[in-house]
């Protein structure tokens, strides 16, 4: 377990003075694969970089097991890192590398040779054991990072975008890939990643960061269903926002008055004001259909086909747009038209109210 | 066919011819001085036929014997010395974070770059002058030191240059799989930067090799290098053995900057 | 917390002071510390043979710079200063106008090669770089002595009867330094050449500019870093040359170099040697300032 306490880390000083970390606390538990989530320059490689040792915290605390791991160098931290540029040596060979962190640990040679194996079996590297890092491919250069950070068997597994330098195709298949050595090796793994589908797809829990501040820690259904502010559900996937007034709140739902005047129920969240607030709802939680009886009238501007799904824009009387996304069938060309008068359904509980 | 202006955006006027003449210009005096140290007659623009008898003369030279092992012996200190604390200081200066003094400490590094020769020559004579009077001691070691001392620049910049095109992730890794400072110093970035050192110390050869002002005004009575002592010659009549020398240090030169070259272009 | 991240910064700052040291102590002994020295020196009194007294004067930079037209017995001295003054300024000068008209089209050439064959060319600039200077020195006086290699052919030719006495002059000096000293220019002009966008030179083109209008339009702003390098590249080192003035100009035609020397032989003035050797520096280091400054406004520009 990692527990990451009151984290701050500073740059620069005066009006340059810039936070990359502010004030993070967080806790990883055992086994899990946590997911550090956000845009460039959000903190999550920063905070990935203080748990293994390469930048100091300004202040804050951060403990392994109840340990102290900030008085550690990164030799002595029981944590590995894959890199995103993978820092495989160039002058070693495949199984050298490997090899590398067993040998520093001074572990007798038998034991290395073994683990090497075994770790060149579990990423399917053993025929390319003697090749030098630069003959292989990208791919391969990915899992060989992999079994070279897995090899000491460390307690945490840092991976800082280590998918990110590969082709759509391989990066699908190490997504899978790097799930199942996870589950089968039972390390916890903190994945720091931009990309929200990789985060959803292989998360335990998910944080995601913005400005050096973690917005909200959830499973990814948590984050993707209802996130808690604006941030963190225009990041994640797309949203339509609504102007929204709170009407009444009871057993964590709130009754909610659209701008259309019609109500309806929604998720409530710790924190946001009384009143005027924001709802936050899915393009595909709405259904498109005839303006009578619908919450919120409008004109269809657009409609944009995608091969799986259709996107209809639709302009609300109240001046908002509105994007409802719908599944496209096989040979069924869209019963409106642009132009058309539209209304706007969607069921109650779907909409979010968000922090502002 | 399609018609075509035949423009090519690139082109300047007489720019092409400039150049070629340029590269014809750089070479020819040099070529001429390598063809007439093969000349049999005396003379260093009139060819006589082809002869070794320079070659042969410039061997048998006493002179020139002990001029170019004082220059190979002194070149090969100069280089040895200035790399390895050329390497200590790319270290120091490329490993860590930007520091106080540091612009002082760079600029005293490439002195010798941007102080003219003849002031450091002037300079270090007006020093070894008394020192010599002062210890006694007037033997090769006020060359060594003074070789070195320019010779630190040459070998400071590839190195560092090869430093700082290093992959820091490749350290962190290394200390992130259990290897203390000293181990991933010897294990990952020494191997690395190999081509860096070999290349500054070869510069750092050449540089030395070639150097006249510096020796010229430092060194004893009767310790010519190479150099110094064709310098001398050239108040007398000249013959086509210096030519010859020429041709022999030329070929030395030549063949370092080339292994240089490459050197340098290893892969990362 | 605050003290762990303290600690390691000293001891980081330990070990870079103790990596540094061996550098520096060399550096100081044989190239910072002299220098020193030679200041102190031009403020001391010639000693009879050489060397000096230890007595506090500063005739040596009253030498340096004013004409002393009061003393009759030294008047016909500064005069020579001056006149080693303005050789050496002059010739430096045309030394880089030299380079730069001939260096201009020939770092353009390279630059505008297919890329894979760039770096033959500039291996073969490379090369008489780092090759002796002494030896390109004396393979140029070679081929202009009177009884070089110009002089035999352009008289076998009978173009000519008498050889043209070109060693020994001003011009010797100039060609000579040119033949050293132009790689100085070509490295640093190829180096922003090479960087130059062309699709630039295209729309230039496209609108209507003639060649020399892209040339002085477009190109030359563009490459104007690389050429105020490589201009001072070649005139500080020409501003202190001592071989090729020696060589080519053969004691007749001194330069400041050859001035400096001459205090220390002959001239068995050694506070006076110290003080050109400074002012020298001096005059170089103002170059090189200018340089800095002119280098470090063009990377805001394009920042």
């Amino acid at each position: 377990m990692i527990e990451v306490d009151g984290v701050t880390k500073a740059y620069g000083s005066g009006k340059t003075r810039f936070l990359a970390l502010d004030n993070v606390t967080v806790t990883i538990r055992k086994n899990e694969f946590f997911t550090l989530l956000g845009p460039s320059g959000c903190g999550k490689t920063t905070l990935l970089r203080v748990i293994a040792g390469f930048v100091d915290p300004t202040s804050g605390t951060v403990t392994m097991d109840g340990a102290d791991l900030l008085k550690l160098p990164p030799y002595a931290r029981p944590v590995n890192t894959v890199f995103q540029s993978y820092a495989l040596f160039p002058h070693l060979t495949v199984r050298q590398n490997i090899a590398f962190g067993l040998e520093m640990l001074g572990k007798p040679r038998a034991e290395i040779t073994q683990t090497v194996d075994e770790m060149m079996a579990l990423v399917q590297m053993t025929k390319m054991a003697d090749r030098q890092t630069g003959q292989i491919s990208g791919g391969q250069q990915q899992r060989v990072a992999l079994a070279r950070a897995l090899a000491p068997k460390p307690k945490v597994l840092l991976l800082d975008e280590p998918l990110s330098a590969l082709d759509f195709k391989l990066r699908k298949d190490m997504q899978i890939e790097l799930k199942r050595l996870q589950t089968e090796t039972g390390i916890t793994f903190i994945f720091v990643t931009h990309d929200q589908e990789e985060a959803l797809t292989m998360s335990d829990r998910i944080a995601v960061m913005s400005a050096g501040a973690i917005r909200q820690i959830g499973s990814p259904r948590d984050i993707y269903d209802h996130p808690a502010e604006r941030f963190v559900a225009d990041f994640i996937g797309d949203t339509n926002f609504l102007p929204a007034e709170i009407l009444s709140e009871a057993d964590g739902v709130v009754q909610v008055r659209l701008g259309s005047g019609a109500e309806i129920a929604a998720r409530p969240v710790e924190g946001a004001g009384r009143g005027a607030v924001t709802l936050a709802v899915r393009p595909e939680h709405a259904t498109l259909g005839p303006e009578a009886g619908a919450l919120l009238p409008g004109t269809l501007r657009n409609i944009v086909y995608f091969g799986t799904d259709t996107h209809y824009h639709v302009a609300l009387d109240g001046g908002d747009s509105f994007v409802v996304r719908a599944q496209n069938q096989p040979d069924r060309a869209s019963a409106v038209a642009e132009g058309d008068r539209v209304g706007i359904t969607f069921p109650p509980g779907v909409g979010q109210v968000l922090r502002d | 066919m399609a018609s075509s202006s035949g423009f090519d955006v690139r082109r300047q006027f007489g720019f092409t011819t400039i150049a070629l003449a340029c590269f014809v210009m750089l070479y020819l005096p040099v070529v001429l001085l390598v063809v007439y140290s093969f000349n049999a007659g005396t003379s260093v623009a009139i060819w006589e036929g082809f002869s070794l008898r320079w070659y042969r003369s410039a061997w048998e030279n006493v002179q020139v014997q002990e001029a170019t092992v004082r220059s190979l012996v002194l070149a090969f200190w100069a280089s040895l010395i200035s790399t390895s604390v050329a390497v200590m200081a790319a270290l120091a200066t490329t490993r860590t974070r930007p520091f106080k003094g540091y612009s002082a400490i760079f600029a005293m590094i490439n002195q010798p770059l941007m102080v003219p020769e003849i002031v450091t020559a002037v300079a270090l004579l007006i020093v070894f002058a008394a020192v010599k009077v002062w210890t006694g001691y007037t033997g090769l070691g006020y060359l060594v030191l003074a070789h070195s001392a320019f010779c630190i620049p040459f070998a400071y910049l590839p190195i560092r240059a090869r430093l700082q095109g290093m992959d820091l992730s490749l350290e962190q890794a290394a200390s992130d799989l259990y290897a203390r400072p000293w181990q991933v110093f010897r294990r990952i970035t020494l191997p690395q930067l190999w081509p860096g050192i070999l290349a500054g110390a070869m510069l750092a050869f050449v540089i030395s090799l070639d150097d006249v002002v510096i020796t010229e005004f430092v060194k004893s009575a009767g310790q010519d290098t190479l150099p110094t002592y064709m310098l001398g010659q050239l108040r007398r009549v000249v013959t086509p053995e210096v030519n010859a020398i020429s041709t022999v240090l030329l070929a030395i030169s030549v063949t370092m900057v080339i292994a240089f070259f490459f050197v340098s272009r290893m892969r990362k | 917390m605050a003290d762990l991240a303290r600690t390691r910064e000293r001891r980081e700052l330990r070990t870079r002071w103790l990596l540094l040291t061996p550098a520096l102590i060399i550096l100081f002994i044989a190239a910072s510390g002299p220098l020193l020295i030679t200041l102190i020196y031009s403020f001391l009194t010639p000693g009879d043979y050489g060397g000096v007294q230890w007595k506090f004067s500063t005739d040596a930079w009253f030498n340096v710079v004013f004409q002393r037209d009061i003393f009759d017995d030294t008047l016909g001295f500064a005069d020579a200063h001056l006149s080693i003054f303005w050789r050496s300024v002059k010739l430096s000068l045309m030394t880089t106008v030299g380079a730069v008209i001939l260096g201009f089209p020939t770092a353009y050439f390279i630059a505008t090669r297919p890329a894979n064959r760039r770096d033959f060319w500039m291996l073969l600039i490379m090369i008489p770089f780092w090759t002796n200077l002494l030896i390109r020195t004396f393979a140029v006086m070679e081929l202009i002595r009177n009884e070089g290699t110009i002089n035999t052919v352009l008289m076998a030719l009978g173009i000519i009867d008498e050889p043209i006495q070109m060693l020994f002059t001003e011009f010797a000096i100039m060609v000579g330094m040119l033949y050293v000293y132009l790689p100085l220019m070509v490295l640093p002009l190829y180096a922003s050449m090479e960087r130059l966008d062309f699709s630039l030179v295209e729309a230039g083109y496209d609108l209507y500019a003639t060649r020399l209008a892209v040339l002085r339009r477009i190109i030359l702003p563009l490459v104007k870093p690389g050429l105020i390098a490589g201009s001072i590249l070649v005139f500080v080192p020409s501003l202190g040359a001592y071989v090729t003035p020696r060589v080519m100009g053969g004691g007749k035609q001194l330069m400041l170099g050859n001035l400096i020397e001459l205090q220390f032989g002959q001239g068995r003035n050694w506070p006076l040697g110290a003080a050109l050797s400074i002012t020298l520096l001096a005059i170089v280091m103002v170059a090189l300032i200018f340089y800095v400054k002119s280098a470090g406004k063009e990377e805001v520009g394009h920042g």
